[in-house]
């Protein structure tokens, strides 16, 4: 047991309190969380940056406002419905289209218009809210996934994993969804979580429910070998959320979109370890080479160029 | 820098914490171990009657001081009675009074008497009046016979009584006695004859009435024995036995020729007496007698609290313990647990419950609850009202639970109601929204996560040597502070990561 973690150790494999102590704690200033944890105050930050994100569409604050909503949302044929303090992805709908009075969720089941109340009005109620204190429904933008990933995803959008710190990528994965994650990229809900070369944008294996896979449970394709396009554009935004949030440690959640391209999905104060798996590989010496050598790097181009140099698979 | 701050607080609170422990237990001998040595008796006479409508006075013996108990702590209850307490005759007795009582009546006598380990000293130096014996007739003649038998077949006072209680105590008495007795041949009859037989052959004697200490001695007999002075003592004789000396577990309560209780004003008068055994710890036994030194320091301790808060801090400083373990399983381990602190409660639940009902209790209330909750779903209802619901629900089912427990027999059932039901509640509700977002998996998981540490927590905090150590040496509880703190500082992996993580070590190599 101690020979397993001393192998473990030797790779630089981050545990979750060396995270929490190191990372998350030292770097993350506390008054800085409510800028990630609630969605609409990241968003609209984003977008005063500059940055890419799904257009916002509306905020239902209050009970009242729920049962107007479907009036407001009527120019919109397709949404996603999601709580502005979220954790993990839950609480999120993706209504995909409508047939007659019904809605069409991402999975393929049909919603009524109570229902689609009643999540609204859980998720104000705080039912999906870190602590389950009252919250806010956003409404956006629906992405259309980039086909980049189609032949290794079931259903849901993929989404691309950035761990930033102090401004410097240092390690990435792809999300891809399964038929047992019901169409979301989480990777406890069952999602594929596919390593990423910083250096070049490929993808590397993948872990499946703390396993290495090589190939999609449901596709049956091959996950290694696909290269995001623009890979340089992609690390440059997930680098400006560092000067735009404050966070020294942080997930950058990135969508490719078919008609946009990369968006801001969300950013994560506390992004999970699985990612190691995913890239077979430690975060721990990368994280203490950012730490040497952040303070010579200036913009976020020099940052970028550090990183793919760096932090590629065969480093 | 901060690290060493933290190893410097971390030493300095085990410096402090384990000198006060040793400090404590060398040096001012408090006991390491919950060794229980002197025995505390709870007595309690329970009085009915159906009051006349009129001034009602109830006079009741009560138990004195003796030279082999020590009474510690009395009360009396009733309403709306006035009481008094007199001793005469070397008996003690409360007199409970209204100036008007209509109906049943009730009143409690209830004391703890401790056993004393004194050096036999029943001297009493005057000698006692010897109450005229009153024969008349043939009685007279019948006990005038009796006495110079015996007194022809005896050589002292010891062996007169001894003569006599053979003789009373045979299944076919002789024609004196038979006599003399009647036809009462209780035990009480017996005693009250040989004072009087005694007194006729110029002995001091008295009736002595008793319980025996018996543990869980509900509606306790009353005990009837005898005394005689001789040679400047009281000695005592079981008429059971006919020897002298009665068994150490016989507690006297009074003597003489009186009945126990006498009720003026009222009918129908029952009264019952029951005993049951309360250890006493070795703590508060050697406090009492004076073994522990310095005052300064008792003072200031927990023993100085009234005894009902004294038990609420011998739970309570076992919280910090649970909550230790917990740190270690979460942050060591790794094990899921729902909230941070909620599995210390639970097992502080089944410290009532004991562990395997607690468990089965705990799961078949939550499990309902569950599917009460899953159903509720379908309702469409807000948050607030719906956690109100499965409240409802919850305190509903435990209250089911209880009754078809208790007809079934299971009287353990009952302790359902010990679960504080807010956390049962909030249980549900975390279970139900983790099922529905993480998958069932994942929620039982952390649901049979809490379990775990609830029932190991539970485990350590009923040791009686853990509950000694936290309620005599609470010092020691800044030891396990500076634990927690460094555990603050652990920074390597935790137990179930290896295993989550195992697949690196192979990918690497």
């Amino acid at each position: 047991m101690f020979g397993l973690a001393r192998q473990l150790a030797k790779i630089g494999v981050l545990g979750l309190n060396r995270r929490n102590a190191e990372y998350t704690l030292k770097h993350n200033l506390r008054r800085l969380y409510p800028l990630v944890d609630d969605k609409v105050t990241t968003k609209q930050l984003a977008q005063h940056a500059g940055i890419a994100v799904p257009e916002l569409y509306g905020v239902a604050e209050e009970n009242y406002q729920v049962r107007t909503l479907p009036e407001m949302l009527e120019q919109y044929s397709d949404f996603v419905v999601k709580p502005a303090r979220g954790s993990g992805g839950d609480g999120i709908l993706v209504i995909s289209g409508r047939s007659r009075q019904m809605y069409r969720n991402a999975n393929g089941s049909l919603l009524s218009r109570e229902e689609l109340c009643y999540h609204i009005s859980n998720i104000l109620s705080g039912v999906y809210s870190l602590g389950g204190q009252p919250d806010r429904a956003l409404f956006e933008y629906r992405v259309r996934p980039d086909p980049l990933f189609e032949a290794i995803s079931y259903q849901g959008v993929p989404d691309i994993r950035v761990i930033v710190f102090l401004g410097v990528p240092v390690m990435s994965m792809v999300r891809l969804p399964t038929r047992m994650s019901g169409g979301r990229a989480n990777l406890h809900q069952g999602a594929l979580g596919a390593g990423i070369d910083i250096t070049n944008g490929i993808t590397l294996s993948a872990v499946w429910r703390n396993d290495i896979v090589d190939e999609h449970p449901d596709t049956g394709n091959m996950i290694m070998g696909v290269k995001i396009p623009n890979w340089e554009a992609l690390l440059r935004l997930a680098a400006r959320c560092y000067e735009l949030t404050g966070l020294g440690y942080q997930g950058v959640d990135i969508v490719l979109d078919k008609d946009k391209g990369p968006l801001i999905l969300e950013l994560n104060a506390r992004p999970g370890l699985n990612i190691q798996i995913a890239n077979r590989a430690g975060l721990f010496p990368r994280l203490r080479s950012v730490e040497e050598n952040y303070k010579a790097l200036q913009g976020v181009e020099e940052r970028v160029v550090f990183a793919q140099k760096h932090f590629g698979a065969s480093a | 820098m901060s690290r060493r701050h933290l190893y410097f607080l971390a030493l300095s609170l085990t410096v402090i914490g384990l000198g006060l422990f040793l400090y404590k237990a060398l040096v001012l001998g408090f006991p390491l171990t919950p060794h229980r040595v002197s025995e505390i008796w709870n007595l309690e006479a329970h009085i009915a009657f159906v009051a006349r409508n009129e001034p009602a006075k109830v006079s009741l013996f009560i138990p004195r001081p003796t030279r082999r108990f020590a009474i510690v702590n009395e009360n009396f209850i009733s309403q709306g009675y006035g009481i008094t307490t007199a001793t005469e005759d070397g008996n003690r007795q409360a007199v409970w009074s209204k100036r008007k009582a209509k109906g049943k009546q009730i009143l409690y006598y209830r004391a703890e008497i401790r056993r004393i380990e004194t050096k036999e000293s029943g001297i009493a130096l005057k000698p006692p009046e010897i109450e005229a014996p009153k024969f008349e007739g043939p009685y007279l003649a019948a006990a005038q016979s009796l006495v110079a038998d015996i007194r022809a077949r005896s050589a002292d006072a010891n062996t007169l009584v001894k003569e006599l209680l053979k003789r009373l105590t045979k299944p076919q008495p002789d024609d004196n006695i038979a006599l003399l007795l009647g036809k009462q041949t209780s035990i009480s009859n017996k005693v009250r004859l040989a004072v009087r037989v005694l007194a006729q052959a110029g002995l001091p004697a008295r009736a002595v009435h008793g319980i025996r200490l018996e543990d869980e001695n509900h509606n306790a007999p009353l005990l009837h024995w005898l005394e005689v002075y001789d040679k400047k003592r009281w000695l005592s004789y079981d008429l059971v036995t006919a020897e002298s000396d009665v068994p150490p577990d016989y507690m006297q309560w009074w003597r003489g020729t009186q009945p126990l209780v006498q009720v003026k004003g009222g009918d129908r008068m029952q009264a019952t007496l029951s005993v049951n055994l309360k250890q006493e710890e070795a703590v508060r036994a050697a406090i009492q007698s004076g073994k522990i030194k310095s005052p300064l320091l008792l003072e200031f301790s927990l023993f100085r609290l009234p005894i009902h808060t004294q038990a609420v801090y011998r739970i309570l400083l076992l919280v910090p313990i649970g909550a230790f373990l917990l740190v270690i399983l979460r942050n060591v381990v790794g094990i899921k647990t729902f909230g941070t602190f909620m599995p210390v409660l639970i097992a502080l639940a089944f410290r009532e419950t004991q562990l395997l009902w607690g468990i089965v209790l705990f799961s078949v209330v939550v499990a309902l609850g569950l599917s009460i909750r899953l159903y509720l779903e379908h309702l469409k209802l807000l948050v607030v009202p719906r956690l109100a619901s499965v409240l409802f629900v919850v305190v509903l089912l435990m209250a089911l639970l209880s009754i078809l427990t208790y007809k079934l027999g299971l009287e353990r059932g009952l302790s359902v109601a010990l679960f504080p039901m807010v956390i049962l509640t909030m249980t549900i509700e975390r279970m139900s929204i983790v099922w529905e977002e993480r998958g069932a998996t994942e929620a039982l998981q952390q649901g049979l996560g809490s379990l775990v540490v609830a029932a190991i927590a539970y485990l350590i905090m009923t040791i009686k040597q853990v509950e000694h150590l936290a309620f005599v040496f609470p010092e020691l509880l800044l030891v396990l502070l500076a634990g927690t703190l460094l555990l603050g500082r652990y920074y390597g992996y935790r137990l179930f990561e290896l295993r989550r993580f195992k697949q690196l070590v192979k990918g690497s190599t």
